[in-house]
């Protein structure tokens, strides 16, 4: 699904801070990506998302190659990842409907058409009573369900989460964790970026730990 | 797959992980990739509460229709829409007085007869009216009587006048009902050859001056929407530019939410084009009102000296229904403009977004 080659990355003229990452995402995968905070998770989530080009390796995303990937070519490749930002990036002048329904709307879709998905799965992140509220009245664990459910509503084959539970209380985790086993379960591979040890002792899964810029996998 | 500790501990890991409060909606349920041809999951009777559907709001705009930037800008296209609408509309009234004028002036012709020494003034008159009067296009030919000839030089010359003592060149007045049909260069030469001290004023200069002025006059006031569209434009590009920077949270969502580039221009362009709409209506309507304050105010000020003379250069000074028109043609072309010039604006920006 995804692959990664000898890649490395540097910003600008800086040092290196991503070297020779070489590992693959299966699909219907689930894994936690690890380390120190600075350690690069959330450069790394940037790569896998084609938000950031690699200075050096190779990256392909559903085969095909990102250094050969046309700018017109990303927006279709994107949309069969979800992303979940540590900082939730909700629009606050829409509605939480409204947010969750975003990536429909961008691919064109009348509302008349997803409507029901949409209300469905407000309902099933625990947000079906405040869909009508604006992104600022929500509280940190509404956000991040708001921001999880934007990045389902489009059932991507790859969901990457940055610190899913950064922001909510240790029973708020725990379910948020059980929501992306059961879409697990479903056929998304999962990636969850997490510094938080409690989380990862939670699930058996596999965990890719970077320090120092390496990668480390334990299967 | 993942499996929680407390599956393991209960010993399954087949059952799911959680209780009920999990459970998702049956449409999130991907097709396996392995077994058989890939099927889309059927469509599933969703039947959410209608309650929750009926308190949807219109789906709102991706861009934030308004901030203080999107305010003034809108004032600045108002104010310029404004100033682009007074410009025709100034236009619109000095070519119309220049039209009024040079109708009047082509079809008024003057003989003009100079005193000869031994030349009987009144019999060339009568031959000069003769000789117009049987020229095709001709309306009426009238000399001036003597009376009016000295109206006509008594503010230079004062009361009293004896003619007969002064070598004053006499008038004939030719009113031309057919322009078309009158061949001037050959009434000019037979008035010439058969009138002693006779020639033809069909006050050509006058009427090339006038076209020249208003020639000018329209040159001037393209000249000026030119620049004030264009200051309108400069504007515009860097109000949008300030907008992306200032929606680059909006830009960023929407391009990991799988956007495509001409979306987001869209999206853009679609909000400085209502901006632009509102921006232009508004100065238009100023305009308009502007235009019916002084139509209003000239028409109860007639008699008075200032308004006399301003009619008496301009005629009415009242914008005709052209004027108008040229206001709505200002209105749609700020609003397209505005919506071009943002497009433009938003596809350079996203260009240099990698």
């Amino acid at each position: 699904m995804i692959r990664f080659e000898n890649v490395g990355l540097r910003y600008g003229m800086g040092p290196e801070i991503l070297r020779d990452l070489s590992f693959q995402i299966e699909p219907q995968s689930f894994q936690f990506l690890t380390g120190p905070s600075g350690a690069g998770k959330t450069s790394l989530i940037r790569l896998l998302f084609m938000s950031l080009r690699p200075t050096r390796g190779l990256i392909k995303v559903f085969n095909r190659d990102l250094s050969v990937i046309d700018k017109q070519e990303l927006p279709k490749l994107r949309r069969k990842i979800g992303v979940v930002f540590q900082d939730f990036r909700l629009l606050d002048h829409l509605t939480t409907y409204e947010n969750v329904a975003l990536p429909l709307r961008v691919i064109g879709k009348e509302e008349a058409e997803y409507r029901s998905d949409v209300i469905d799965l407000l309902k099933w992140v625990g947000l079906g009573d405040r869909m009508h509220v604006l992104p600022p009245v929500l509280s940190g664990g509404e956000k991040q369900r708001a921001a999880i459910a934007r990045a389902l509503i489009t059932r991507p084959e790859v969901l990457l989460a940055d610190e899913p539970t950064g922001n909510v209380d240790p029973p708020l985790a725990r379910r948020l964790l059980r929501l992306f086993i059961e879409l697990n379960k479903l056929g998304t591979s999962v990636v969850i970026a997490t510094h938080d040890i409690a989380l990862l002792e939670q699930v058996d899964a596999r965990r890719m730990v970077l320090a120092d810029g390496r990668l480390s996998i334990f299967d | 797959m993942a499996e929680t500790q407390d599956e393991k501990n209960q010993g399954g890991g087949k059952k799911p992980a959680s209780g009920s409060d999990v459970k998702p909606p049956r449409r999130m349920i991907r097709p396996k990739r392995s077994g058989g041809p890939k099927k889309k999951p059927a469509a599933q009777p969703n039947q959410p509460d209608l309650g929750d559907a009926a308190k949807l709001r219109p789906a709102a705009a991706i861009v934030p229709p308004q901030s203080v930037a999107g305010r003034a800008l809108t004032l600045v296209v108002a104010i310029m829409s404004f100033l682009a609408c007074l410009t025709v509309g100034a236009v619109s009234v000095v070519w119309d007085a220049a039209d009024a004028w040079q109708n009047d002036l082509v079809r008024e012709i003057t003989i003009q007869i100079r005193p000869n020494e031994g030349v009987d003034m009144l019999r060339e008159i009568d031959k000069a009216v003769a000789l117009a009067q049987e020229f095709p296009g001709i309306g009426s030919v009238r000399a001036l009587s003597d009376a009016e000839t000295k109206s006509l030089l008594e503010p230079w010359l004062g009361e009293g006048l004896e003619l007969e003592g002064l070598p004053v060149p006499r008038l004939i007045q030719i009113t031309v009902d057919d322009p078309e049909l009158l061949n001037l260069d050959q009434l000019k030469s037979l008035v010439s050859q058969q009138v002693s001290g006779a020639s033809v004023d069909d006050h050509s200069i006058w009427t090339s001056r006038l076209s020249a002025m208003a020639g000018a006059v329209v040159i001037g006031g393209v000249a000026i929407m030119v620049l004030v569209l264009g200051s309108m434009v400069l504007s515009v590009v860097f109000a949008t530019q300030a907008a992306m920077a200032g929606n680059k949270d909006v830009v960023s969502v929407l391009h990991f939410v799988g956007a495509e580039d001409s979306f987001i221009a869209r999206e853009f362009q679609r909000h400085f084009l209502m901006l632009g709409l509102k921006g232009g209506v508004s100065g238009g309507l100023a305009a308009i009102l502007c235009f019916i304050v002084l139509d209003m105010l000239t028409r109860q000020s007639s008699g008075q000296a200032g308004t006399d003379q301003l009619s008496a250069l301009f005629g009415p000074v009242s914008v005709s229904l052209p004027g108008y028109f040229g206001v709505f043609g200002v209105i749609f072309l700020v609003a397209i403009l505005t919506a071009l010039t943002s497009g433009l604006a938003v596809k350079a920006h996203l260009a240099k977004v990698d």
